[in-house]
């Protein structure tokens, strides 16, 4: 089986070396197609159909298998997860390729290989002993990858005529590099560019808009005048990057002006950290996020941040000498100690284009079909794409990719993707979020599925050997209304010594995520389930989250059990871990748990667990607090949602009951206690949660405001904070120590995850811990998955992997879960933004009472207690007399015309929708009382004011 | 991107093996005239060389000489180009002297010992080129320096490595498989008779993992063991040839 073997050499970073490594060909590689009989025995099912169906093309009628090269599959992967296109044979060399360059792509291209209706085959071509090739002298990897793929093509087609079939099937290389189609086309392959191929599929045009357009060579020189200076490439950068010339750093476009962007240099250097970049020709191309590298222009050419709005609305190409004019713009007057570190773009490091939503922007001419496309975010340049179904796709939001920026024009080129439904809807708003945070919320593919387990599925015999059988305990779940994923469950008891023995059961998701699989994957990548107001955008596939692993009343589940034996003061004497099989007894809301601590009447097993467990919960609440853990506040809404319409009907601010707190107090000592163990256990790969201490900066806001009524704020310690606001309490002013609360909150830091290998603080401020962990979500959380598997092995109930005893990937994992929580955060709070928005749209224009939450250069935030709902007053509109406004930085307070507004004071705003600019529809406020001289304020009789230009959100920046 | 892809979907690892599969094994016995035995053994890119002498008279200190059998004394080392890096190594740094410990284990359970007493058979095998499983490799050369020598054993000892890689046991590593961390199981095998001369594991395995893997490594050994056979019989061949039987 083994034949013969060639030598590879390679050269790693730094030191020159060689490295030898085998190479086995082999001969026992299947071609993957159903009806050939020479290739034997295949593992698995032949993924080539016999009589390959798929979409008629003009080009080819006769039937045929498709051979991308890597270029086709990096660019144009829309097209080839389009279920029209199907028998396409994958390369090793160009899976390689695609790997390498780019893990996205990489992954969805393995989830088609794996849905068997695709018939998508990958063929080992690099170990087959008839398609491999070496590397010729002076033969550079690309042109050598070109070759394998064309040697690959001619193998396939001249092994397919040996097939006695009545029709020989005909192998199509689709490659959009015209070198290499001429050469296969000289060795007698059919080739196409992949636009000739989908432009001939005759049944499905609509597949046309979809490809991204990558401009070659040849196409660049044609239309002229070149606008932007070339990028440099790589070698170069990080040569210049390396003796100091260039600067790396991510490139953040200015939200509000398109001509002016900020690169965040990486690195230690104190000094130009930031460096401002500005003009069109100086931002060469760069779109936000990018990693790009920067040259730092002389001193006597820097420039200052401008504080003008800009927007790109050129429809026009040409205009060049406008855009001249408004760079101008941008350096008008400005003093010298204003000018900060300039720069301009020398190349492109990374791209981190992702597809984008927004709406397109009809040209004007009525047969164009080169449109312009306006992202939602404003960050992001707008971007020219190709399309025949322009007036289908007004008013609509779209997702558009951009797939490269030629140097001879004004916009990036992009291709259409998909079109997310009308502009306003429920629905395709929800997804544009989810899209704009990032969150990953597609249907789980064929891949991940496979893993789930077969249904129906039971207990077997072999599961309870390594379970502790915990089935007669007394357990009950306590969790909101309507929860599906019961993620865990209490029991309290006595025992007969007098202890009270007292368990923490958590849904053992890891049973059924085994690590490394695609499920497991998948999962990672999402870090948490994400909740919007009418939507779960879940983590684990359903039948997971809300069936085997969620701990309903009355079935058999796995649990990680978390049980100590306390005494009556709540003191731990002893804790124990293990997994095990409960049987829940009850799930209960809140509300219900509550009404059965309070009612006498009520005597049953799960009573009288639920009172043992308030009674230890108020003692260790007591002691955390004691402690100086941090009660904290912030606004929280529900919305009633109505049951038809999903509009959302009502507002309701979260009320907190005592139970509440009983479960959430368990938690965090189930959480402490496993941090403790696992952090015992491996010192180095504990997966841990950590609360840094906020600088003493971060409280000047809370002690200025607390000042300004006559109350101290002690911030030294997070005790001596918790204590002082305690204290902070007005009689005639009740909402006081709340507000205190919601701005104490704002100083915090974010709590995040780590690596104990990576970091030596481990503190968390809030909860006033010395060690904490996440463990009692795992079905939301997949930290929560990682804590279990560490903690499975430390008691020896389950093996490690790789991954999991090495820190650099938990570290990386870390910066995901990170990373997906802060998102999912933001897509939380846009989501409720948008409801807080249809609930206004419905109900009009009110008026409502508010309190000042900061005072700001030009505007009042304020926080309407009733909706939770906060927003900004400005003092300044743009057709308007400018106020006289006065800020004083020390108070802080705010003098507009005579009145003078102060942290915590109490006004009454004006509320409603402003729909002028359909892609970003806002709350927008207005104060009615106490009356500012010179400003007219709509009251509840007016109309909606229309003639809100779009300009008027963007002076938000200021703040 | 996370580094290799160390097993591919379609079930090939990064040099195009099966799970299963060795390395190409080619061995040659008798390199060494003046040497009482000597072979030359190569597992893919993993070169060894190994020479035997004695049993004869206890050379050095007699006190250490045992009285009811031969003293098995192995000396493990590294050629200096052996690996990509040009490294100077020192005899008796700790990586050597515990694989010449190993050796020295597996062969006095291989070698009828009992035979010779008060003498001494010495081993010495040297890595020409390493590319993963060493030891593996060493042992396997130094059981066709045994018999080339002509020193009873009770069997072949072969030997060799297995892995665990995505929830996949893996036979004989090569040394990126090896340098990727994961668990790694090397055994010397009496294939015959299924009894195991030495088995050393690194880094953690959990141990309902374990069978699988030791299944992969014993059926490695045996395999390893059809072509040691062959090439002693192709070897006797040649030599009952040329002695013009």
């Amino acid at each position: 089986m083994l034949t013969s073997r060639t030598f590879l050499k390679r050269t790693r970073a730094g030191a020159v070396m060689k490295v030898v490594r085998e190479h086995y060909l082999r001969e026992d590689i299947a071609c993957g197609a159903a009806a050939c009989e020479q290739c034997g025995q295949q593992p698995g099912e032949p993924r080539l159909e016999a009589q390959p169906g798929g979409a008629a093309s003009s080009l080819c009628p006769a039937p045929h298998y498709l051979l991308p090269d890597t270029n086709v599959l990096l660019h144009q992967i829309d097209i080839l997860e389009d279920p029209v296109i199907t028998n396409v044979i994958v390369l090793q060399t160009v899976l390689q390729e695609v790997r390498k360059r780019s893990a996205p792509v990489y992954k969805r291209i393995r989830d088609v290989i794996a849905s068997p209706e695709k018939h998508f085959y990958s063929f080992t071509n690099e170990h087959h002993r008839e398609t491999y090739i070496e590397q010729e002298q002076g033969e550079t990897a690309n042109d050598r990858n070109d070759k394998a793929i064309r040697v690959a093509a001619k193998w396939y087609d001249e092994h397919l005529k040996k097939i006695n079939n009545e029709e020989t099937i005909q192998v199509i290389l689709l490659t959009n590099d015209r070198n290499n189609k001429e050469k296969a086309v000289e060795e007698g392959l059919t080739a196409y560019t992949c636009e000739e191929y989908i432009k001939s599929l005759i049944a499905n045009p609509d597949l046309v808009d979809r490809l991204a357009c990558v401009s070659d060579e040849g196409k660049e020189i044609e239309s002229g005048r070149i606008i932007f200076s070339e990028h440099l490439p790589l070698s170069k950068l990080q040569q210049g990057i390396k003796s100091g010339i260039y600067f790396q750093g991510t490139f953040r476009a200015n939200r509000d002006n398109y001509l002016e962007a900020t690169v965040w240099i990486h690195g230690d250097t104190e000094e130009n950290k930031e460096i401002i970049i500005q003009g069109l020709k100086n931002l060469n191309r760069a779109v936000h996020e990018d990693l790009v590298a920067v040259e730092l222009l002389a001193k006597d050419q820097w420039v200052a941040p401008s504080s003008v709005v800009l927007q790109d609305e050129g429809q026009n190409e040409d205009d060049d000498e406008n855009e001249e004019e408004k760079e101008n713009t941008l350096k008008s007057s400005v003093s010298k100690n204003m000018l900060r570190p300039s720069g301009r773009v020398v190349g492109i490091i990374k791209r981190n284009w992702r597809p984008f939503c927004g709406m397109l922007s009809k040209s004007q001419i009525k047969e164009a079909r080169r449109h312009l496309f306006t992202p939602a975010d404003r960050r992001i340049p707008r971007i020219r794409i190709e399309t025949r179904q322009s007036s289908a796709l007004e008013g609509q939001r779209i997702i558009v990719a951009i797939d490269g920026w030629p140097r001879n024009s004004r916009y990036p080129n992009g291709h259409f993707v998909k079109n997310l439904g009308t502009a306003g809807d429920k629905e395709t708003e929800t997804e544009v979020l989810l899209l704009e945070h990032d969150v990953p919320h597609q249907a789980f593919s064929q891949a991940v599925l496979s893993f789930l387990p077969k249904m129906p599925w039971s207990i077997t015999e072999e599961d309870m050997k390594f379970r502790e059988d915990l089935r007669y305990l007394c357990v009950c779940s306590v969790d909101p209304p309507g929860c599906t994923d019961i993620d865990d469950a209490l029991h309290c008891r006595e025992l007969e010594n007098g202890n009270l023995e007292v368990g923490v059961h958590i849904a053992d998701v890891s049973h059924f995520i085994r690590p490394g699989n695609a499920l497991d994957q998948e999962s990672a990548k999402r870090g948490t389930t994400v909740y919007l107001c009418e939507k779960r955008i879940d983590m684990v596939p359903e039948l997971l989250s809300s069936n085997l692993c969620s701990l309903r009343s009355n079935v058999d589940r796995f649990a990680f059990s978390c049980i100590w034996e306390m005494n009556h003061n709540a003191e731990i004497l002893k804790t124990r871990f293990t997994k095990s099989v409960i049987n829940s007894k009850a799930s209960l809301t809140y509300a219900e748990a509550q009404m059965r601590i309070d009612s006498s009447s009520m005597k049953d097993d799960i009573t009288t667990s639920l009172r043992g467990l308030n009674k230890l919960a108020k003692i260790l609440k007591k002691r955390r607090i004691d402690n100086g853990a941090l009660t904290l506040s912030s606004p929280e809404v529900r919305f009633h949602i109505d049951s038809e319409t999903h509009d959302p009907i009502d507002l309701q601010t979260k009320e907190l009951k005592e139970t509440n707190s009983m479960v959430e107090e368990f938690m965090l000592l189930a959480n402490i206690s496993v941090a403790k163990k696992i952090h015992e256990e491996f010192s180095e790969y504990a997966l841990l949660r950590k609360h840094p201490a906020p600088p003493p900066s971060n409280y000047d806001i809370l002690v200025k405001a607390a000042k300004s009524k006559n109350l101290e704020i002690k911030t030294d310690s997070a005790k001596a904070l918790a204590d002082t606001l305690d204290k902070a309490e007005s009689p005639d002013f009740p909402y006081l120590n709340t507000l205190l609360r919601i701005l104490a909150t704002r100083c915090m830091m974010q709590a995040v995850y780590f690596c104990s290998g990576m970091d030596n603080d481990f503190h968390h401020y809030g909860l006033a811990s010395p060690i904490y962990t996440h463990f009692t979500s795992p079905i939301r959380r997949y930290a929560d998955i990682i804590v279990h598997r560490l903690l499975a092995v430390a008691i020896q109930a389950d093996s490690t992997y790789p991954e999991l005893t090495d820190k650099h990937k938990l570290a990386d994992l870390c910066k995901n879960l990170n990373y997906r929580h802060k998102m999912a955060q933001y897509a939380q709070r846009a989501s409720v933004a948008f409801h807080t928005q249809l609930f206004f749209k419905n109900k009009g224009v009110v008026n409502e009472e508010a309190y000042i939450l900061f005072v700001r250069k030009n505007a009042i935030v304020v926080l309407i207690p009733k909706y939770g709902l906060e927003g900004t007053v400005f003092f300044e509109e743009k057709d308007k007399p400018k106020p006289n406004i006065n800020y004083n930085d020390e108070v802080p307070s705010l003098t507009v015309e005579k009145t003078t507004f102060y942290t915590f004071d109490k006004v009454k705003v004006n509320i409603m929708l402003d729909a002028s600019n359909i892609q970003h529809q806002k709350i927008r406020m207005a104060l009615v009382e106490p009356k500012i001289l010179g400003s007219d304020v709509p009251n509840q009789t007016t109309e909606l004011s229309t003639n809100s230009e779009p300009e008027k959100k963007k002076k938000k920046l200021k703040k | 991107m996370a580094g290799l892809e160390l097993l591919s979907d379609e079930g090939y690892r990064v040099d195009g093996r099966r799970a299963g599969e060795l390395r190409k094994v080619r061995a040659r016995m008798g390199v060494f005239a003046q040497a009482d035995g000597s072979a030359y053994l190569e597992q893919g890119n993993t070169k060894a060389l190994a020479v035997v002498y004695g049993p004869h008279e206890m050379r050095g200190s007699r006190s250490k000489a045992l009285h009811d059998r031969a003293l098995v004394n192995c000396q493990y080392s590294m050629a200096t180009f052996s690996t990509g890096e040009r490294k100077r190594r020192p005899h008796g740094d700790r990586k050597s002297s515990e694989m010449t410990l190993h050796l020295k284990q597996t062969f006095e359970a291989a070698i009828l010992t009992q035979l010779y007493p008060r003498s001494q058979i010495d081993i010495y095998v040297q890595i020409l080129q390493a590319d993963g499983g060493n030891y593996c490799a060493c042992v396997n050369a130094a059981t066709l320096a045994t018999i080339d020598a002509g020193i009873p054993m009770r069997d072949y000892v072969c030997a060799c490595s297995a892995g665990f890689i995505e929830d996949t046991p893996l036979a004989d590593l090569n040394y990126v498989e090896e340098a990727a961390g994961g668990p790694q199981v090397a055994l010397a095998l009496l294939p015959k008779s299924d009894q195991i001369a030495l088995l050393e594991m690194n880094s953690r395995l959990h141990e309902d993992h374990l069978e699988q893997v030791m299944e992969a490594a014993s059926k490695a050994c045996k395999d390893m063991y059809a072509v040691l056979d062959q090439v002693v019989r192709d070897h006797v061949h040649e030599v009952t040839t040329l002695l013009g039987e």
